[in-house]
């Protein structure tokens, strides 16, 4: 601590009293605490997992609906979603976790499934598991992190990596000749009759946090209505640690390399409207 | 009021899953357990509301299982020897987590896409674990059409009380084969919270069905618990059945559909004068260690058979520890061995007789 701060720090003790601000009254802004534990952050600094975390624990909250909800946590960074989110949690094996909804949601139709899965999870290994649950329309939520990249296993490529975008399996860049394209796996899943709401989002930016967190909302909303069918919301995200960039740059990377290629916005919509 | 019926084993086990109050059946068409899924897709439905859904794939199913098998409702799935492997990930993470359910595997001859007749080439893979990691199913093996429903009932109520998945351990020809079977009353579908499963926040806080403990001291603590299970169901769970042991100097050890041929071969035996014993493994894990080691105690020899390469003979070798002689018959690739040619096999291994 450098002798600055520490002035400051006595300056401002004997000018207020903490406990006199620290007043229920004064609290602009609070974490969830209902629907999220207080546990030591395990997500690297400026990675997207953490706020799409908060932004479920809200939604849960202010729809009142935490003991309603069921969720599925995937293999990938956000294994261990149930560190943070204090809901019923089933752990699904890598790319099952929409299968493991599917079982869940069809013995428990009334209660609220959805799975939270990475690139990785969905649109490799989960393939199959991806298009067949949104195919039979099954009434859950898919909540979809795409970072591009394999954050947990140390930074391969994905099946969303971009070309010549560099991983430790393409270390001179994705040659889509070689490796294949990139999975918009987004915009198949949409084509499926059995899908009602599909979307694309981030949260780099506070508007886009509230988008997504809109997109969270609604899609547990046309479920808890009836839900005529998969609801599907793909978050573009960042890996800081594995693009080796600092959270700031990999942002601006994310807006300039990932978003042209998978632009935000809706994909369909239960009213057919896009917005 | 006896309810019977001529049923095929696969319509019989189907039938009985639905009288049991089975929830939910999630799996994938293979022959020849087919029956299995389109005989639920028929039934079940009308009948209980119980859930019937054809999957993708096997292991979409057993992940559905996984899944459905969390909330603490009675769930289960069938299949055969290529997508029983395919399952096998799926199985190890439920055996970790813990969760109850009911597997099937109709078994028939591999390796690889092998053939559509019965095999028991699957006794490895189902009794020593199958999947990663240390763990055990309980097996259990029906010989008769009536064992394949009589099983359903029971592998529910094991799986309960042990928090275990339970697999029935039959073959093509049990699920293909008519007979006559008597079938239970109808059971309510009941659901209850039994305090560990995830059905929406109760009180508490969330509750987390997970197979993942990535400190060691924890995981290790988990195979600590899950081998004194394994270690209470040895002890407690053993099923054998056995026929004209006391007296025999011989004795045959087999399990499902090939111990009913064997008592055939037994028969043919005595009529010969030699006198022949048969020992048939019900629960194949619990295996019937002490059983055969005291049934076969006097016994001048054991002719161990299985439709596959001998799989179970190293279990029944390990059972009398070298205390009896131990000779292996058996076919492979689907084919049924015949009454006679077990005599044949017993006579020229043990009595030196017949050439
Ligand atoms: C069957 C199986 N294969 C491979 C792995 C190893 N593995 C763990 S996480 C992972 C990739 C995760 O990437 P992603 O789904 O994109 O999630 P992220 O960590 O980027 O959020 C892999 C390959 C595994 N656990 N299980
Ligand atoms: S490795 Fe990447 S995805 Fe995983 S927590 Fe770190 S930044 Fe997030
Ligand atoms: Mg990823």
């Amino acid at each position: 601590m450098n002798e600055r701060r520490m002035l400051d720090d006595q300056h401002f003790e004997t000018m207020i009293e903490e406990e006199s601000i620290c007043t229920s009254s004064n609290v602009v802004y609070d974490a969830p605490h209902k629907a999220l534990y207080d546990t030591p952050m395990h997500y690297c600094p400026g990675c997207g997992h953490g706020v799409v975390h908060r932004l479920l624990a809200e939604v849960f909250e202010e729809m009142d609906i935490i003991k309603e909800v069921i969720g599925v946590a995937p293999v990938g960074c956000s294994v261990l979603a149930y560190n943070y989110l204090n809901i019923d949690m089933s752990e699904a094996a890598h790319g099952r976790a929409s299968a493991v909804a599917t079982g869940i949601k069809r013995v428990l139709p009334d209660k609220l499934v959805f799975s939270y899965q990475g690139d990785g999870d969905l649109a490799a290994i989960g393939t199959g598991e991806t298009i067949h649950t949104c195919n039979r329309g099954e009434n859950i939520l898919i909540l979809f992190i795409n970072n591009g990249i394999y954050g947990m296993t140390g930074g391969q490529m994905a099946p969303t990596t971009l070309p010549g975008m560099k991983s430790t399996t393409s270390p001179f860049g994705r040659n889509v000749e070689t490796m294949g394209n990139p999975l918009k796996i987004t915009d198949l899943v949409a084509q499926l009759p059995g899908t009602v709401y599909v979307t694309r989002q981030a949260v780099h930016k506070p508007v886009n946090v509230r988008k997504t967190k809109k997109a969270i909302q609604k899609a547990f909303e046309y479920q808890q209505n009836g839900g005529k069918g998969t609801c599907f919301i793909e978050v573009v995200s960042n890996c800081p640690s594995n693009w080796k960039m600092t959270p700031l740059d990999s942002n601006k990377w994310m807006e300039e390399n990932m978003l042209p290629f998978y632009p935000l916005g809706d994909l369909k919509t239960p009213s057919g409207k896009e917005n | 009021m006896k309810e019977l019926k001529l049923m095929k084993g696969n319509e019989a086990l189907a039938e009985a899953a639905i009288r049991a109050g089975c929830d939910a059946y999630f799996g994938y068409p293979i022959t020849p357990q087919s029956e299995v899924l389109e005989y639920l897709s028929r039934e079940a439905d009308k009948r209980t509301g119980m859930v019937v859904l054809q999957a993708e794939s096997e292991v979409a199913s057993i992940n559905m299982v996984y899944g459905a098998a969390g909330t603490g409702k009675k769930v289960m799935t069938s299949s055969s020897s290529p997508g029983m492997s395919l399952m096998q990930e799926g199985i190890s993470y439920i055996a970790c987590a813990e969760l109850p359910c009911l597997l099937v595997n109709v078994n028939r001859g591999g390796p690889g896409l092998g053939t559509i007749q019965p095999a028991q080439g699957d006794y490895f893979q189902s009794v020593k674990g199958g999947g990663h990691g240390d763990y055990r199913l309980i097996v259990l093996a029906p010989s008769t059409v009536q064992e394949m429903a009589d099983f359903v009932e029971l592998s529910f109520e094991l799986a309960f009380k042990y928090r275990n998945p339970v697999l029935i351990l039959t073959d093509g020809a049990l699920g293909q084969m008519m007979e006559k079977v008597e079938l239970k009353v109808q059971k309510e579908r009941k659901f209850e919270d039994l305090g560990w499963t995830t059905t929406g926040r109760n009180n508490g806080n969330g509750r987390v069905i997970t197979s993942l403990h990535l400190k060691p001291d924890q995981m290790e603590e988990i195979n600590i618990h899950l081998q004194k299970k394994y270690k209470t169901i040895e002890e407690n769970e053993v099923r054998v059945e056995s026929k004209n042991c006391e007296d025999a100097e011989y004795i045959i050890t087999a399990y499902g559909l090939v111990a009913r041929i064997c008592n055939k071969a037994a028969e043919l035996a005595r009529e010969k004068g030699i006198k022949v014993g048969v020992i048939r493994p019900i629960t194949l894990f619990p295996f019937p260690k002490k059983e055969i080691k005291e049934l076969t105690k006097n016994a001048k020899g054991i002719l161990d058979v299985e439709m596959n390469a001998g799989q179970m003979v190293e279990d029944v070798r390990l059972a009398v520890e070298g205390k009896v002689p131990v000779e292996f018959h058996g076919r492979m690739g689907g084919i049924v061995p015949s009454p006679e040619e077990i005599l044949e096999k017993l006579e020229e291994k043990f009595i030196g007789g017949v050439v």
